[in-house]
């Protein structure tokens, strides 16, 4: 059953009559999450010991870090679906996350910077933590223009496939970035392996904003997925019906 | 998987493997290069011609913050080695004794002078009241 279900939703039509049922749900569940531990976070949680209030800046940096590097992992999923499978979903949804994908590891790099003038006392550094951010940011703005550089669409969804797999590398690098070299930018507060160097009166809501920055993401990802539907298969019948 | 879905799996494989070894390559050949700053105790062990630019990086050792009109001295410690450090400016709102500091600027005649001084702070977060709490 689950395998007709992915069957089905896999084809650009299914999926763009169908996903409108979902979009709702995640739309409005994650604003409320989204919302709720913002405030939280931004008016009722108690000043850090160390930074006072300028760490409350955690509640944007730290979802927009998370996403920038998860949006990266979902497109080389899709990579390895479109390559093996030719799964033609799959291609749209490379090239609907990436410019998501930039906007989001935008949102990561200007935060920090706001987040390092009062706290280190500078707003860029080449540490390796902000160095290797910044090659993923000017991937995803190379993945762009050069997926819009071809006239042929199937060509060009098989060479990003091919790119995004091979950069896939720097996700591991900025992830180990403050554990293997010695970096400005502290490790990792949130583990698997322990327990969180962050007190739980902070550490919820910044889970809350992190599940609902995801949702909005998915969100924009479902628009913009749309969108690449509508433009790529414009000469169906379908499409009228559709628009 | 039928063969050529196969085929076209183990390509790919094979390519995220070559891109894989290509990049440890180069990191393992920059290695320490990509440090952002040195420890007071690597500073012992590599020889830095003098007055070249450098980072250090370290806590600042307890009770060893002085200062003089706009200058300030204080020494950066990782608690096995030791570097005098002096400095002409204003250095940020979280440089603390007993926190982290990285200093960029040069050594002359074994005191650190240095011409920029951020603060790094770590992982832990929690409110004021708690610390004191623990502290206790």
């Amino acid at each position: 059953m689950i395998k007709k279900f992915i069957h089905q939703f896999a084809s650009p039509k299914t999926y763009l009559f169908q996903v409108n049922k979902f979009y709702n749900y995640i739309f409005y569940i994650s604003i409320s999450i989204y919302v709720l531990s913002i405030t939280w976070g931004l008016l009722f949680v108690p000043e850090d010991f160390v930074q006072g209030n300028s760490f409350r800046i955690i509640y944007l940096h730290v979802p927009a870090s998370f996403l920038s590097q998860s949006l990266y992992a979902a497109m080389a999923i899709a990579s390895v679906t479109y390559l093996i499978w030719r799964v033609k979903l799959a291609a749209y949804l490379i090239i609907a996350i990436a410019p998501i994908g930039a906007m989001v590891t935008f949102i990561a790099l200007s935060s920090g910077s706001i987040w390092g003038i009062p706290t280190w006392g500078t707003w860029w550094q080449w540490d390796a933590r902000i160095t290797s951010t910044l090659i993923l940011f000017i991937m995803y703005l190379g993945l762009i223009s050069l997926h819009g550089s071809f006239s042929n669409y199937e060509k060009a969804d098989k060479l990003l496939s091919w790119l995004v797999i091979v950069g896939f590398v720097n996700i591991p690098i900025i992830k180990k970035s403050v554990d293997w070299w010695s970096t400005l930018h502290q490790s990792a507060s949130i583990t698997l392996t322990n327990k969180p160097s962050i007190d739980p009166s902070m550490l919820y809501p910044l889970i809350g904003s992190t599940i609902g920055f995801f949702g909005l993401i998915i969100c924009l990802v479902i628009i913009s997925s749309k969108v690449q539907i509508i433009k790529r298969e414009s000469t169906k019948s379908w499409i009228k019906d559709y628009v | 998987m039928n063969p050529i879905r196969k085929k076209r799996l183990y390509s790919i494989l094979l390519v995220f493997l070559f891109s894989v070894s290509g990049i440890s390559l180069i990191l393992y050949s920059l290695n320490s290069n990509l440090d952002y700053f040195f420890t007071p105790t690597e500073l012992k062990n590599v020889d830095i011609p003098s007055e070249k630019r450098i980072k250090i990086g370290g806590m600042v050792l307890e009770d060893s913050v002085q200062r003089y009109k706009s200058e300030i001295s204080f020494i950066i410690t990782d608690y096995e080695n030791s570097i005098n450090v002096v400095f002409e400016g204003i250095v940020p709102d979280l440089f603390k004794e007993g926190s982290g500091v990285v200093a960029l600027g040069f050594i002359k005649n074994e005191i650190f002078y240095a011409q920029e001084v951020l603060a790094k702070h770590d992982e832990n977060y929690m409110p004021p009241n708690l610390n004191l709490e623990n502290d206790n």
